[in-house]
């Protein structure tokens, strides 16, 4: 058996020696370089667009609108989002016009050649504004979907009555490789792109309804990251440069600068949070009025969703008999947001977790004791009036405080600071996250994956990419253990829509336990097959049988959802996720009194992941995740400016943690097994985004009495917050 | 991908340094380059000519004189840490430069030279009285930090001149150094600051970050030698420092922070 084990990942020597090839690393011959025209407005009418005539354009290509030959819409949900703007910009950075020429400098100096006129128009940036606004961005009333639950029976107990708003800001998924996609010609006219992404279907339909016809397919490259930043965005790029391309008779490659990649592409949604709770004197929540309202900038991108996660999380993992939530997500005049790790999920949990420990405070509880008191157990029901089973609050719960009784180990030294007047604390927080599609998204998909058998060799055809997370080493993995031979056997093809069926995108916490779990079906599946045809036998005689007769034999997979699984999409109400993971967080760290600057010496993680499939896999997801939801606790701060465009466009002014801002982490993996996913698994991509922030409140307000609301918690924010006591 | 074409002189002689200057005044110096790449990749200086000062000899050395020591410009912040004798106020700065792999190339001349408001071992030559040592073709002179940034990003050098040395005098007194940067490591800072005190004789408060050029806040040195309280100076501290808001903290965190730190550190000296 190798899963349970942590084999050397597939793709790790390569990565580590430099012999990987990025999208950026790619350059066929005759490649020309892509760069984007992009509205310097908010939101404008277009005058004109045209090429200065101070500029010599005899080897440049031009594209605009009018040159798309299908539909100018980046397909995903809505059909909202023209792929080249067409008479109107909705946000800054909006692409206008495109470019292509033999050297990347001179595609750029082309780009400072087109004169763009604009009317302006009153722009909205606060959602809260544009929510019903008479200047439209979407619709009748910018409000790209509102979600309204209702469950359970009120209380007719008296209660304390305790309220609080809770924000968040945006934040950039910082893939460490920027977006980078090229496009080439085939002998049929057709397009096939090649880039850094985390969903080749996504792409593949996308560029086929722009171009009007069905001749492209889409292969990953090596990918340096996604977090969600690389689900839906690739497709504007894919789309640019097929038009680049076609113009230019010739290959073309778009690789965003890293500010021109953080200004321009999605981020994650600002949310509004109100919370509302009737709670008993010993501390028991009775009601939850919750109110939601996220910005999604200037288009629908996967806002609905992730409005929806965000809903169906704002609860936390506690019983409630009553619960009202209402969420609107609104369109205004910024850069659309978008996918991000988590996906809603971290913004309500923030939300509720600060609630809890508002609500202590109210009612005079140790916080803790107060989650504990209302941590959901076996048959407790969700807002959705789903019935948990086997929930592992309580398990993740008493893992974090065994593993964090140890003393903590090291104490970071600053350089440059002696003497500070330093003051400790500790905080604890809970989360739960659904793994997988929300409801029946599972079902509408239907992911594929297929299994073809080639010598005594299985080739596993997904469109699951590696995006960092080790799908080219886990689904080996599964696939040899169910077959019974070395994984060394077993290996993932490339990821080319020309080739391998669509096994849905990679996200959603889904790639291992909903597609794992269907090339685990899939081996089963091959193993069936082969003894149809060639009698019994392990697969050794079977496969080595298979070869003598020269027969291809391969095998196609379909995920089937669990019968029992029932969900409404009108209510709301039903089964809204196969399982939760749970998580429990336990921080501690140090606030420096005179600056409010805060120094992380541990974390403590807790996570449910089912199995872990390759244990030091799951356990680099849940510290990485837990390193970039302390960012976003602290440290991640978009700066706009008057236009909504984001001014710290450098990663020396937009701060993420560096390898030194990390603390000792110690990370529990607990396995409570899920019999829908491959050996037990559960997802775990997403989870580690949900607790951190809301533990580091606790603990700053354990540390020094600063009450902090607002992500991020930036050092300014807890030193105005200390003052403020 | 950074592209550029400019051709490249390498001086084996300071002498040689200073001819290639003169003749050259359009040149790019580079020594560590750790802030002239910034500039070559953000597209704001597009170089005709550069002129590489890095492994020049002459200029990587620590002297001792009597009166003090001389650090060459071209010593980076490593070998300021390697140094046995290097000064602790110096030692505290350099350490908080980049990382590692910057403070391996990023040298003092560097620091001085780009003269960021934000650099962060501008305060501690401030705060140790420096004489900055400019060399040419036409002979050496002496010029003190407190004279040395004109203005935002102006500083006190003709264009064929070079820096060559920071003298540093022996000075007795507390001393103090801390920097508020942004996070542990690759962080610029939103405050810095180097003090140097003599009971009841003399104070220096330098600032970094908190206006155009590093500067000093006389008023609140006065009134520290002549036995003020505590609070006083630090109000005065607050009143002086020049913040802006910027995209990295803001004018008001930048005022208050400079006064704690001075607080911080006068309440942590032991009683006379
Ligand atoms: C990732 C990163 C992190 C950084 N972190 C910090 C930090 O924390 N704190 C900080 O203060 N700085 C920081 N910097 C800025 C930079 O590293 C320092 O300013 C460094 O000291 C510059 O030295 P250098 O030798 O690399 O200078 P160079 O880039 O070679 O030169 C800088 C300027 O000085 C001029 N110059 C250099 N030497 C001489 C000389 N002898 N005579 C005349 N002119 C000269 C050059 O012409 C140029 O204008 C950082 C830079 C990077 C890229």
């Amino acid at each position: 058996m190798v899963i349970g084990t942590s084999p050397p990942r597939r793709d790790g020597m390569d990565k580590l020696t430099g012999r990987s090839l990025y999208s950026d690393d790619l350059r066929p011959d005759g490649v020309w370089y892509g760069a984007t025209v992009r509205s310097t407005r908010a939101h404008a009418r277009l005058r004109s667009v045209r090429r200065s005539e101070d500029f010599d354009w005899s080897n440049v290509v031009f594209v605009t609108a009018a040159d798309i030959p299908g539909l100018n819409v980046v397909s995903l949900m809505t059909d909202d989002q023209p792929v080249l703007a067409d008479g109107l910009v909705r946000h800054v950075t909006e692409p206008i016009a495109l470019v292509a020429a033999p050297t990347r400098e001179l595609a750029l100096e082309a780009v400072r050649h087109v004169l763009v006129e604009y009317e302006d128009l009153p722009a909205l940036f606060d959602p809260l504004v544009a929510e019903g606004h008479g200047v439209r961005i979407f619709g009748e009333d910018n409000v790209y979907k509102r979600i309204h639950i209702e469950h359970g029976t009120r209380t007719n107990t008296t209660a304390h009555l305790i309220r609080g708003r809770y924000t968040t800001g945006l934040q950039e998924q910082l893939y460490i490789e920027p977006q980078s996609m090229i496009a080439e010609l085939r002998p049929d006219g057709g397009i096939t792109l090649t880039g850094s992404m985390q969903c080749p279907y996504y792409i593949d339909r996308a560029v086929k309804r722009m171009l009007g016809h069905d001749r492209v397919n889409v292969a990953q490259a090596v990918t340096g990251g996604g977090f969600g930043g690389k689900e839906e965005y690739p497709s504007i790029l894919a789309c640019h440069a097929s038009l680049l391309a076609l113009a230019a008779g010739r290959p073309v490659k778009i690789t965003y600068r890293r500010d021109e990649d953080l200004r321009a592409t999605t981020k994650r949604h600002p949310a509004i949070i109100d919370l509302a709770t009737l709670v008993s004197s010993d501390g028991r929540l009775l009601e939850l009025h919750g109110r939601i309202w996220m910005d999604g900038g200037a288009y629908h991108t996967l806002s609905t969703v992730v409005l929806s996660r965000a809903i169906l999380h704002v609860q936390g993992p506690y019983r409630c008999p009553y619960v009202d939530l209402e969420g609107t997500v609104v369109a205004t005049n910024t850069p659309p947001n978008g996918a991000f790790r988590g996906f809603g999920a971290p913004q309500a949990q923030w939300a509720m977790e600060r609630h809890m420990d508002r609500i202590a405070r109210h009612v005079g509880m140790d916080p803790l004791a107060l989650r504990r008191l209302n941590l959901v157990v076996d048959g407790d029901v969700t807002a959705t009036g789903q019935t948990l089973r086997n929930p592992g609050g309580f398990a993740v719960l008493e893992a974090a405080e065994r593993a964090a009784t140890a003393p903590v180990k090291r104490k970071h030294v600053r350089p440059g600071v002696v003497g500070a007047e330093m003051r400790e604390g500790r905080g604890v927080a809970l989360a739960w996250h659904g793994c997988g599609f929300t409801g029946n998204g599972e079902a509408k998909i239907r992911g594929t994956v297929g299994l073809e058998l080639r010598g005594n060799q299985v080739a596993v055809l997904s469109s699951s990419t590696d995006i960092g997370q080790g799908t080219e080493t886990i689904f080996p993995m599964i696939v040899a253990d169910t077959l019974g031979i070395p994984m060394s056997r077993v290996f993932n093809t490339a990821h080319d829509t020309g080739f391998v069926p669509d096994s849905g995108p990679t996200v959603a916490s889904r790639t291992a336990m909903v597609v794992g779990g269907t090339c685990e079906k899939a081996a089963q599946r091959l193993l069936r097959a082969l003894r149809e045809a060639h009698g019994e036998g392990d697969f050794d005689t079977l496969a080595a049988r298979a070869a003598a007769a020269g027969t291809p034999m391969r095998v196609n997979e379909t995920y089937e959802v669990d019968a029992s699984v029932q969900w409404n999409p009108d209510t709301y109400q039903g089964d809204a996720y196969p399982c939760y993971g749970w998580s429990c967080v336990i921080v501690d760290l140090r606030v420096d009194v005179d600056t409010g600057e805060i120094i992380y010496d541990r974390v403590v993680t807790a996570t449910d992941v089912g199995k872990a499939l390759s244990p030091v896999l799951a356990a680099g997801q849940i510290e990485g995740g837990t390193l970039q939801a302390l960012g976003w606790a602290t440290q991640e701060e978009v700066v706009l400016d008057a236009q909504g465009c984001m001014r710290n466009d450098r990663l020396t002014n937009y701060i993420i943690p560096t390898a030194l801002d990390g603390p000792e982490m110690v990370t529990e993996l607990v396995e409570i097994p899920y019999e829908g996913g491959p050996f037990g698994a559960k997802g775990i991509g997403e989870i580690p985004m949900d607790a951190p922030a809301a533990a580091v409140a606790q603990a700053i307000e354990a540390a020094c009495g600063a009450v902090l609301d607002s992500l991020p918690m930036t050092p300014e924010r807890v030193f105005a917050a200390m003052e403020a006591r | 991908m950074l592209r550029c074409e400019a051709p490249v002189f390498r001086p084996r002689t300071l002498d040689e340094a200073f001819a290639m200057r003169a003749a050259m005044p359009d040149a790019t110096v580079l020594a560590g380059g750790t802030d002239v790449m910034v500039y070559l990749e953000g597209g704001v200086l597009k170089p005709t000519r550069i002129i590489d000062l890095w492994g020049c000899p002459g200029m990587r050395e620590l002297r001792f004189t009597t009166g003090g020591q001389v650090y060459g410009a071209g010593l980076t912040c490593t070998d300021v840490l390697r140094a046995m004798h290097s000064h602790p106020l110096l030692r505290d700065a350099a350490a908080t430069v980049g990382a590692t792999q910057i403070q391996n190339r990023a040298t003092l001349g560097g620091n001085i030279c780009n003269s960021s408001p934000a650099g962060d071992t501008l305060p501690v030559w401030l705060a140790l009285r420096a004489e900055f040592e400019l060399g040419c073709v036409r002979g050496f002179r002496r010029v003190p930090a407190s004279g040395f940034w004109r203005g935002y990003k102006k500083i006190d050098m003709q264009p064929d001149e070079l820096l060559v040395a920071i003298r540093v005098p022996a000075l007795a007194g507390h001393m103090h150094f801390r920097k508020v940067g942004t996070r542990m490591a690759q962080s610029i800072s939103k405050v810095v600051f180097a003090g140097r005190y003599s009971v009841g004789k003399e104070a220096c408060l330098a600032f970094g970050a908190v206006g155009p050029t590093p500067m000093r806040c006389t008023a609140a040195e006065a009134a520290l030698v002549s036995g003020a309280s505590i609070n006083e100076v630090v109000s005065l501290v607050e009143q002086e420092v020049l913040p802006i808001d910027d995209i990295r903290s803001t004018a008001l965190y930048r005022r208050k922070v400079a006064g704690r730190i001075v607080r911080r550190w006068l309440d942590n000296l032991p009683r006379a």
